[in-house]
């Protein structure tokens, strides 16, 4: 319970902190560029609306820093994220939940994916050390771990979309295709994820075989291992239920420290394929200096790698006795 | 002169480990390879890199090895021109982060006490907030980022992970009876942690150098990929995204786009070889054992 209530305590400060990094950055910047955003922007909206951008951005306010701090701190928590300028007159807050379901579809889905299948094969190579398994991969994903993901999309977009023409170039769905929960329209969604999907899926791989055959290794010498062979128990439970579950530990930990990197990897492959999620948005906004919508993509990305950091420590927590004990 | 005598002791010592571990032996070699066309890169091709003055859109060739651009550029010349962005900005964002993770970690395992609480909870917020976003955004600011001021950026978010790490290792080590006894002889704090408590910690810290250096390449690469870093600077994500927006993959100039990455790709496994052969001193563990071992023990 105690392990609980610091990591609660941990999420909170984070966030405060990306909310507090997300109000500064712009009063820091040289010169202020979102300035002649707003100039564009007076006389076509609201009063109240112009107001609250201002505060945010610290422009042609009169208040003291601390109390715009306040009130931004209040329009965030309320979901009050500005208008965005490229996709004007529409609230942030509408833009961007057009394209969370994409994100997290297409990168929620691979990341758990590359874990899960990085993780198993990682607790087979260390359980069969000094196979075939063993000696192949590791290295081999080390390599391939030190490739920039986008470089690997644009090689399956030129190998496997215009050589052999065999998927989709770009984008999330064809053009032609109407958004309808059709059959045609889910299979055509599928067939755009292929690629990018798959992009992601081999580049993060290699860490979480890498990290769950080194934990593996230790485990597997440790003497309840020896016990339970001993024990004459069948060598897939040992591997899963007694070595595989400890060795998971370090890993999910493993997990919440590389997903900010999996994130970073993903925003440049969604780029890539023009893939109409979170981060492609984020590159756009930035093309077109659309600020308010930049800055509060950075803050939903944040807080979603936040929450997910979160969700696995309270995995740790049910699969470790030893954080729930109070001592 | 002893120290002549040991430094020559731990030389020979680096041989044997290079000839023993083929995976350290290959990343020290590309990396020193690199090194060499980063400083002399007239060496390997007497063409400007940026002029336009060849055929444009040309595919392999002898004039040409790797073609040209669609705006008439030699790419071989880029490719060679590129590396000293890279590999430096590989070489100082890695020293530099390594430096600030030192700092940082050992520091606060060695003060413990409330500074280790507000050092630690520091470094964990900056190891979870993701990096890239942040970067992307703060570059956005600055339009066109200087090669200085990308690696103060990307120094600013690179060090958490190490910091994190060394102050564990050092957790580990500082109470120690070779640490008690040279606190007890009344050695200064700064003899203390340079002389008997970072020794220990070499392989560590290379470790970390090499992980640090990594980030800083792909995450400058795609910086630079996505048109956040200086464009009109020879790198190799400058090329990238100088292909992507001509659309060297669509126009039938495959190379353009494939061969600064494959550049990229080089050096990143030459970091990540050296980080693999580390770990696995630092961790003995982790070394391959012989087959007939295995089959011994089971």
């Amino acid at each position: 319970m105690r392990f609980l209530v610091r990591r609660v305590g941990f999420l909170l400060v984070a966030l405060w902190v990306a909310l507090t990094v997300n109000f500064f950055i712009p009063r820091l910047m040289p010169g202020n560029p979102a300035e002649a955003m707003m100039a564009k922007f007076r006389g076509h909206v609201n009063p109240v609306a112009l107001h609250a951008l201002e505060v945010a951005f610290g422009v042609n306010t009169h208040q003291s820093l601390a109390s715009a701090y306040v009130q931004y701190v209040g329009n965030t928590l309320h979901g009050n994220l500005g208008i965005s300028t490229s996709y004007f007159p529409l609230p942030v807050a509408t833009v961007i939940m057009r394209a969370l379901p994409w994100s997290l579809g297409l990168v929620g889905l691979s990341t758990v994916l590359g874990f899960l299948v990085g993780t198993a094969i990682g607790a087979i190579a260390a359980w069969r050390r000094g196979g075939v398994l063993d000696s192949v991969l590791p290295p081999t994903f080390v390599v391939i771990s030190a490739f920039p993901y986008f470089w690997v999309g644009l090689l399956f977009i030129w190998l496997f979309a215009l050589t052999l023409n065999w998927f989709p170039l770009l984008g999330g769905y064809s053009e032609t295709a109407t958004p309808a929960l059709t059959w045609s329209f889910v299979g055509d969604v599928l067939v755009h994820a292929v690629l990018p999907a798959f992009t992601i899926l081999l580049t993060s791989i290699g860490g979480w075989i890498l990290t769950m055959r080194n934990n593996m290794i230790t485990v597997v010498a440790e003497d309840y291992v020896k016990m339970a062979r001993a024990k004459g128990l069948k060598p897939r439970r040992i591997l899963w239920q007694y070595a595989g579950r400890n060795a998971l530990l370090p890993n999910l930990t493993g997990f919440a420290m590389s997903l900010g990197f999996v994130i970073s990897g993903a925003i440049l492959v969604e780029y890539v394929f023009n893939y109409p999620g979170l981060g492609f948005m984020l590159l756009q906004a930035v093309e077109n200096e659309d600020y308010p919508l930049m800055q509060s993509l950075f803050l939903l990305i944040t807080v979603a790698v936040l929450f997910a950091i979160f969700l696995s420590d309270v995995a740790t927590a049910a699969l470790d006795p030893r954080t729930r004990s109070s001592s | 002169m002893s120290w002549l005598r040991a430094a020559g002791r731990r030389l020979r010592r680096a041989g044997v480990f290079l000839r023993r571990d083929k995976k350290a032996a290959a990343g020290s070699v590309i990396l020193l390879l690199l090194l060499i066309v980063a400083i002399f890169p007239s060496w390997f091709t007497p063409d400007d890199p940026a002029a336009e003055i060849y055929t444009p859109g040309i595919g392999l060739s002898w004039a040409h090895p790797l073609g040209t651009t669609s705006f008439g550029q030699d790419v071989f010349s880029q490719v060679i021109a590129g590396t000293r962005q890279s590999v430096f900005i590989a070489l100082i964002v890695g020293l530099l982060s390594t430096i600030l993770s030192v700092v940082i970690g050992v520091s606060a395992a060695y003060l413990g006490g409330w500074i280790d609480d507000v050092l630690s909870m520091f470094t964990d917020v900056v190891l979870v907030i993701p990096t890239f976003p942040l970067i992307i955004v703060i570059t956005a600011y600055l339009k066109n980022a200087s090669f200085w001021l990308m690696v103060m950026v990307l120094v600013f978010t690179g060090w958490s992970y190490g910091a994190r790490q060394l102050r564990v290792q050092a957790l580990s080590l500082r109470n120690r009876d070779y640490l008690l006894a040279a606190r007890a002889r009344g050695e200064s704090a700064l003899y203390v942690i340079f002389v008997e408590l970072l020794p220990p910690m070499t392989s560590l810290i290379v470790a970390n150098f090499l992980g640090a250096a990594l980030y800083a390449v792909l995450a400058a690469s795609g910086l630079q990929f996505v048109g956040l870093g200086n464009i009109n600077a020879q790198s190799w994500g400058t090329m990238l995204y100088w292909a992507q927006n001509n659309e060297a993959l669509a126009t039938g100039l495959p190379l353009w786009a494939l061969a600064p990455g494959i550049a990229i790709a080089v050096l990143g496994s030459a970091l990540a070889l050296l980080n693999y052969a580390f770990d696995e001193v630092a961790n003995p563990a982790l070394r391959p054992v012989s087959r007939r071992k295995v089959r011994a023990l089971s």
